[in-house]
């Protein structure tokens, strides 16, 4: 891969460090190169340290790494904060006529660049520009064409008036000049361009875009860090489409408003994360039972209760799988990619109302804010299919009525999937309810009906199994005797991780798991393999517990639960150590 | 939509379980002879019903209803109505559903101001759960979970809904069966949210709030004299702890429910068969 470039713009939460680190990461991709953002953030809104991390390559990236050529602090705590990632030739930008930035020390062997952030943006026209002048200096010591920043800057201000626009313009290059005259210095980097033309988003925003193309017409939410980015995506843009997205009073609230729109004949949806999730497992009994199709999506965070929610982790899929009471069959996917948050809502809206199920889509914290570059045809719309599954209308309602003339919407078939009546058809009016129920909703008790309709409900998922694809999406080396498995963001990190043990002389082969139920069998694989190795998110292993459960074999795992996301070389030192205790045993 | 549409095509072919005597029972008959008289059908119209006896209201009609989880009936109804302005959305449940357990939906319903009928179904008691206190309870009504009464005041369910900024209260009475189905009538054809409190007793669990205390108590606004549209009159009815009323209590006649504030008329379940139209657009917005 051709060498990689390392940014990040730190400092206090307010101030402004997310839009300065994305109207670079913009920049970037304008210019051609792939990106791939990461943030840290606490979770208050002003103060508490925060940072904006952008890795870019003209090759494709997907990951993050422990290191950082350029780094702009905005206060001392930034520098203390990537210490371990910031190595000899660094460059730090920072204004030391700022009050706290007057006594910092730039480490041994790093390159200081002391730039008068606030008094160049002043001139310039207002000291909020600081930043943008920053990103000038940026510009100049990784030989960037500012020609690119313009265009981000425009794309970012043109709204707000032309004036506006060219005085970041020219806060920009008062930046890039001052590094200019004032060091005489020779730096490392010269950040090629290119032709390409990408685009840059993150895995809430993929995910919104997928509900939208997939012809989502209502949203219901509440607030949560790190799913609110859903709703703030589809407000304004759903209703471009005929939709509407309400701002519900709690999640009880939000996933109820889902279903009524589902029960009206929508595509509907809500997303939330852990605590949300919980509020929401009655209903979702609910949704099942009456054989709703719903999209729920959980991007998760760090748990139990409020846990660190503003940190990473891969918790809740046994709550996804087993939550709520009774038994009740409901799909889970889980993209392992950004683009693949996409295509899998799209995929998830089309399973809910084909089998007529409550689907979880599931993402986590990293994928979510994380952005990443694609070229533009990887979310083409011709290739959207929408299959809404057995809709009855006037004609074809005659064959599905119970011997006294109702229509049947649970009615006992081969397949386990019963026609579907939106409201306003004739004759179609009926009783969904979460009691059990016969095949024309209403209540009952009769033992017999009791396990036919359970029955039903559960033939479902092995009409799914049958007539779905599930496999799972296979990198590494495909002879290798050792197997890892994943599921969700880390497959980015992974796929870096097994060229570095490529490197090193270890061979795998890899499966990333896109759907935890149904799921792929992973039996043959699994013995087919001298060391299977599970890498996830949290603690207890919970899908290495599932692959246990299905292959009847035990697997070594690999979990990381202290907040963070693996990092590529992390991952790969961590696979190596475990394989080799494995061959040891 | 025929128009020889007769009430009973409004009932299924369930029959009650609920007490004989019970208020439900005339709760109901009013609100199926109020949607037929005012033009729907069972294939046009969705009632969504809450949890507990009054919640069974749904199974004993005929129409697109959903039997909700406890409480939740309200956010139930405001997704069907965004989803289907084209369809009559009615909402019903007992005064423990809407006014505790749902109590915070119930405000945020009603300033949201979405174009349907919530019909409360209180009989001052929780009846499927045989006879708790319920929030609208007397001070001093025994009851096996308030031994020597709930020692709190009542709910009063108008006045929350006047402070969350209501269009439409009212509060009926189920053995009045005209003037019951009369005021359901009018909340059918209120544009925006219709809210109607229904005196429904229980026969079964309260000996207080009989048939013949609301008969003797009741003062009937339209003979009172009083003018819905005024806010401050509606009010000193609300507040006015010493009196049963029934009748429209307040009407707002420029309110404009909320579907049409934000835009959303058309029907949602028509989809086409991949993306919509200009899909592409949300894509180059990431360049
Ligand atoms: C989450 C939940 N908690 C408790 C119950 C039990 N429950 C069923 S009905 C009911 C009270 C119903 O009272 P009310 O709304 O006044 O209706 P009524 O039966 O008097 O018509 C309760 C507490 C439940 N079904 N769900
Ligand atoms: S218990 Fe009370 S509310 Fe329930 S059906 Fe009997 S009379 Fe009606």
């Amino acid at each position: 891969m051709a060498a990689d470039f390392n940014w990040a713009v730190g400092g206090e939460a307010g101030d402004g460090i997310d839009s300065t680190g994305k109207i670079f990461a913009q920049a970037l991709s304008r210019a051609g190169r792939h990106v791939f953002t990461s943030k840290d953030f606490a979770s208050r809104i002003r103060g508490g340290y925060t940072a904006y991390k952008v890795r870019t390559s003209v090759d494709k990236v997907q990951s993050v790494v422990d290191r950082l050529d350029v780094l702009i602090a905005l206060t001392p705590r930034t520098i203390e904060e990537n210490l371990d990632e910031l190595h000899e030739g660094s460059v730090i930008i920072y204004d030391g006529e700022r009050t706290t930035m007057q006594d910092v020390e730039i480490p041994e062997g790093m390159i200081g660049l002391d730039v008068p952030l606030k008094s160049l943006a002043e001139e310039a026209g207002g000291a909020i520009m600081r930043n943008v002048v920053a990103l000038g200096a940026a510009c100049e010591v990784a030989e960037f064409p500012i020609e690119n920043l313009d265009s981000a800057l425009e794309k970012r201000f043109k709204d707000k008036g032309q004036k506006l626009v060219d005085n970041n313009k020219e806060a920009a290059r008062a930046g890039q000049s001052y590094v200019a005259e004032e060091y005489d210095h020779e730096f490392d980097y010269s950040l090629e361009t290119t032709d390409e033309d990408y685009v840059l988003l993150n895995g809430d925003e993929a995910i919104g875009m997928g509900a939208i193309a997939a012809g989502c017409r209502f949203y219901a939410g509440y607030p949560i860090t790190p799913a609110t980015d859903v709703m703030t995506y589809l407000t304004g843009r759903i209703e471009r489409y005929g939709g509407h997205v309400v701002q519900a009073e709690d999640e009880l609230s939000a996933i109820n408003m889902a279903l009524g729109a589902a029960r009206g004949g929508a595509r509907a949806m809500t997303a939330t994360s852990g605590p949300g999730i919980d509020l929401m497992t009655e209903t979702f009994g609910l949704i099942a039972t009456s054989e709703t199709p719903l999209v729920i999506c959980n991007v998760m965070r760090s748990g139990p209760s409020t846990g660190m929610p503003t940190k990473q982790e891969q918790g809740d899929l046994n709550q996804m799988l087993y939550g709520g009471h009774g038994e009740v069959p409901r799909f889970v996917l889980a993209p392992t990619t950004i683009d693949e948050c996409f295509w899998k809502t799209v995929e998830a809206f089309n399973l809910a109302e084909k089998y007529q199920v409550p689907v979880y889509l599931t993402a986590d914290l990293s994928m979510a804010v994380t952005e990443q570059t694609f070229s533009p045809d990887t979310f083409d719309m011709d290739e959207v299919e929408v299959d809404r599954g057995n809709v009855v209308d006037e004609t074809t309602i005659d064959d599905h009525m119970s011997e006294s003339g109702g229509f049947q919407p649970h009615e006992i078939t081969d397949d386990g999937i019963s026609p579907r009546a939106f409201p306003g058809t004739a004759d179609g009016a009926h009783m969904s309810t979460g009691l059990e129920h016969d095949e024309q909703g209403r209540r009952t008790e009769d033992t017999d009906m009791r396990v036919a309709q359970v029955d039903k409900r559960n033939r479902k998922v092995e009409t799914a199994r049958e007539r779905e694809d599930w496999s799972p999406r296979e990198f590494g080396d495909a002879d290798a005797d050792d197997l890892v498995i994943t599921w969700g963001s880390n497959e980015g990190a992974l796929a870096e991780a097994v060229d570095i043990l490529d490197e090193e002389g270890q061979d795998v082969r890899v499966l990333s798991v896109p759907y935890i139920f149904p799921r792929p069998d992973l039996s043959e694989d699994v013995a087919a393999a001298e060391t299977t190795v599970v890498v996830e998110c949290n603690e207890q292993g919970q899908f290495a517990d599932l692959v246990e459960h299905d292959v009847l074999e035990r697997v070594d795992r690999v979990n990381k639960y202290n907040g963070v996301r693996f990092k590529a070389d992390e991952l790969a030192a961590e696979i190596k150590s475990t394989l080799e205790a494995g061959v040891e045993a | 939509m025929s128009s020889d549409i007769r009430f009973t095509d409004f009932k299924s072919d369930k029959q009650p379980t609920w007490c004989p005597g019970c208020g439900d029972f005339g709760t109901m008959n009013g609100m199926m002879k109020a949607l037929a008289e005012t033009g729907n059908d069972p294939d046009n119209t969705f009632v969504v019903a809450g949890i507990g006896c009054s919640g069974k209201i749904g199974t004993y009609m005929h129409s697109y209803a959903l039997h909700g989880v406890h409480g939740r009936a309200l956010p139930v109804g405001t997704g069907v109505k965004m989803a289907r302005p084209d369809i009559e959305v009615m909402v019903a449940g007992g005064d423990g559903d809407g006014y505790s357990i749902g109590a915070g939906h119930f405000v945020h319903a009603v300033r949201r101001n979405v174009d349907m009928t919530y019909v409360v179904m209180d009989n001052r008691i929780y009846g499927l759960t045989k006879g708790q206190a319920s929030p609208t309870s007397r001070e001093d009504f025994e009851t096996s979970t308030s031994p020597e009464g709930p020692k709190q005041p009542p709910v009063n369910p108008h006045a929350l809904a006047l402070a969350s900024g209501a269009t439409f209260i009212a509060q009926s009475f189920s053995s009045d069966a005209l003037r019951h189905q009369e005021i359901i009538q009018e909340a059918i054809e209120h544009d925006g949210f219709g809210f109607v409190n229904v005196y429904s007793p229980c026969v079964t669990f309260n000996d207080v709030d009989t048939y013949d205390y609301f008969r003797d108590s009741l003062v009937d606004l339209k003979e009172a004299d009083h003018d819905p549209t005024d806010r401050e009159a509606a009010k000193d009815v609300i507040l006015d702890n010493e009196k049963e009323h029934q009748g429209v209590i307040y009407k707002d006649e420029s309110s404009v429910p909320y579907h049409e504030q934000h835009g959303v008329d058309e029907d949602m379940s028509v989809l086409p068969d991949g993306a919509p139209e200009g899909a592409t657009d949300l894509v180059r917005e990431f360049y």
